[in-house]
């Protein structure tokens, strides 16, 4: 496929995780660039903070990212100056959705999760494939570690089916740090077998007292 | 007449493959190794190196796997390429360095590039210290340092600002472990522990997992526990199988 002339996209790497609690939000992903079997950098960073309450995490084509999570702020911008208040987290999965299908005929090569807190304080995540097809869940991992990561958070954190009557709480009933424990493990055991995860792992916590970052190394080779 | 076969491949099955290819039933996949390996000629003998990742795809399929083949009692030979391609061609050798390399290079080009093992062979025999690479198609090279892999580049730069003639033991070992690490570390298709071979005249030292620069960074301190129940089974299906009757009396008879 990537054979041809008119291939314009190419595949950077990397992975992405959010998992969802009842008053918190975790959202990570790892800081390794790469392409072919290159390394491009080991310390850029795939997360953006589009609002207060509103982390955007994306794996894929790092220029399709750059260009979708600057469309993203600007929008975001333009809401604030209209409506006198920054996006709510949902508001913002919205967007992202029709911002994703508005290029469906030439997409934006992005694996998103987006994470944060809900207007009532309670963590909501938001996973979508690359035109913007979305779902709120308790947790997500997109990008080349996703296929390893999954599982192991199905296992761990076991959200019941939206589908579900009367709807039950997607949320994981974990705390903060067993949480962000869970993270840390599920992302150096990706990087053990996934030879585009690594480096570091920069990990962004939403709650009500706002919004903090933490790093932890991962293995370099 | 029909000629016998003498070995080597059948291509009979090409058409068939190449139709089911075009409706979309791919072939399954081989593991390939990445890989950095190395070797260098030093003052008393050869050093031979090799990181120990083997990848299927973006996947690690084994993160310690050994890579070096033992060809004599002095002749070692590191292999990169299919894992079962470089095993199978460095069965059943002996002797001289050069014999190895004459068997290797004739045994890769029958097979004309399909045998896909690239390999640095190194050895100590009579003639004295000897390294080869040798290609898929069948050709060779004979040189002072050599490396071969998909980390070769990142290995071959550190190799050639630091090699010198009559290195010592221990400065080959050294740098052979400094390009090895080089690979490891910005090679995607190479990673996890060096491993090195060193040769002198009468003796062979194979240092597995010579270095390990790269333990896992974090494990969680709660642990996993998988009780039973906790995967939901969903239904259940016990078919039990008629038991086969076994005469024991007409076995032992003679």
């Amino acid at each position: 496929m990537s054979r041809r002339g008119d291939w314009v996209y190419e595949n950077n790497g990397g992975t992405c995780v959010a998992i969802a609690g009842a008053d918190y939000c975790v959202i990570a992903a790892d800081t390794r660039l790469s392409v072919g079997y290159s390394i491009l950098t080991r310390d850029h960073s795939k997360i953006c903070e589009l609002a207060d309450k509103c982390v955007l995490a994306s794996s894929g084509f790092q220029g399709d990212i750059k260009a979708l999570h600057k469309n993203l702020a600007a929008r975001e911008l333009l809401y604030q100056h209209q409506h006198n208040k920054r996006m709510s987290c949902p508001a913002m999965a919205q967007l992202l959705s029709n911002t994703l299908y508005y290029k469906r005929f030439f997409p934006y090569y992005a694996f998103n999760v987006l994470g944060g807190l809900d207007s009532e304080g309670k963590g909501c995540v938001f996973t979508y494939d690359a035109v913007g097809s979305y779902e709120r869940t308790g947790y997500s991992a997109q990008g080349t570690g996703s296929t390893l990561i999954m599982p192991v958070l199905d296992n761990q954190l076991k959200s019941p089916s939206p589908l579900l009557l009367p709807a039950r709480d997607a949320v994981t009933p974990l705390s903060e740090t067993e949480a962000i424990d869970l993270v840390k493990d599920v992302f150096a055991s990706a990087t053990e077998r996934d030879i585009y995860t690594g480096d570091k792992l920069e990990i962004v916590v939403v709650n009500k007292a706002g919004t903090r970052r933490e790093y932890i190394d991962l293995r370099k080779d | 007449m029909d000629v016998p076969a003498k070995g080597g491949f059948s291509f009979d099955m090409c058409c068939r493959n190449g139709m089911m290819e075009k409706k979309g039933f791919k072939a399954p996949g081989f593991l390939k190794t990445g890989t950095t390996i190395v070797g260098l000629v030093f003052a008393d003998g050869v050093v031979l190196g090799a990181d120990t990742r083997a990848t299927e795809g973006p996947i690690v399929a084994d993160k310690n796997c050994e890579k070096i083949h033992y060809m004599a009692p002095y002749i070692y030979c590191y292999g990169a390429g299919t894992a079962a391609d470089t095993e199978a061609v460095t069965a059943g050798r002996e002797s001289r360095v050069v014999t190895a390399l004459a068997l290797l290079k004739s045994h890769l080009f029958r097979y004309q590039g399909h045998v896909s093992a690239a390999l640095v062979l190194g050895g100590v025999d009579c003639t004295g210290p000897h390294l080869h690479t040798v290609y898929p198609h069948g050709s060779t090279d004979t040189l002072p340092f050599a490396t071969m892999g998909s980390g070769s580049l990142a290995a071959m730069s550190v190799f050639e600002s630091k090699y010198k003639e009559g290195l010592t033991r221990e400065e080959g070992i050294q740098l052979v472990s400094e390009a090895i690490c080089a690979g490891i570390s910005d090679d995607l298709g190479s990673g996890s522990n060096v491993d090195v071979c060193v040769m002198t005249k009468g003796k062979t030292e194979y240092l597995r997992n010579h270095l390990l620069p790269n333990p896992r960074t974090y494990v969680s301190s709660k642990g996993y526990s998988f009780v039973l129940g906790q995967t939901e089974v969903l239904a259940t299906k016990i078919t039990p199988l008629k038991q086969a009757e076994v005469t024991i009396g007409d076995a032992m008879e003679e």
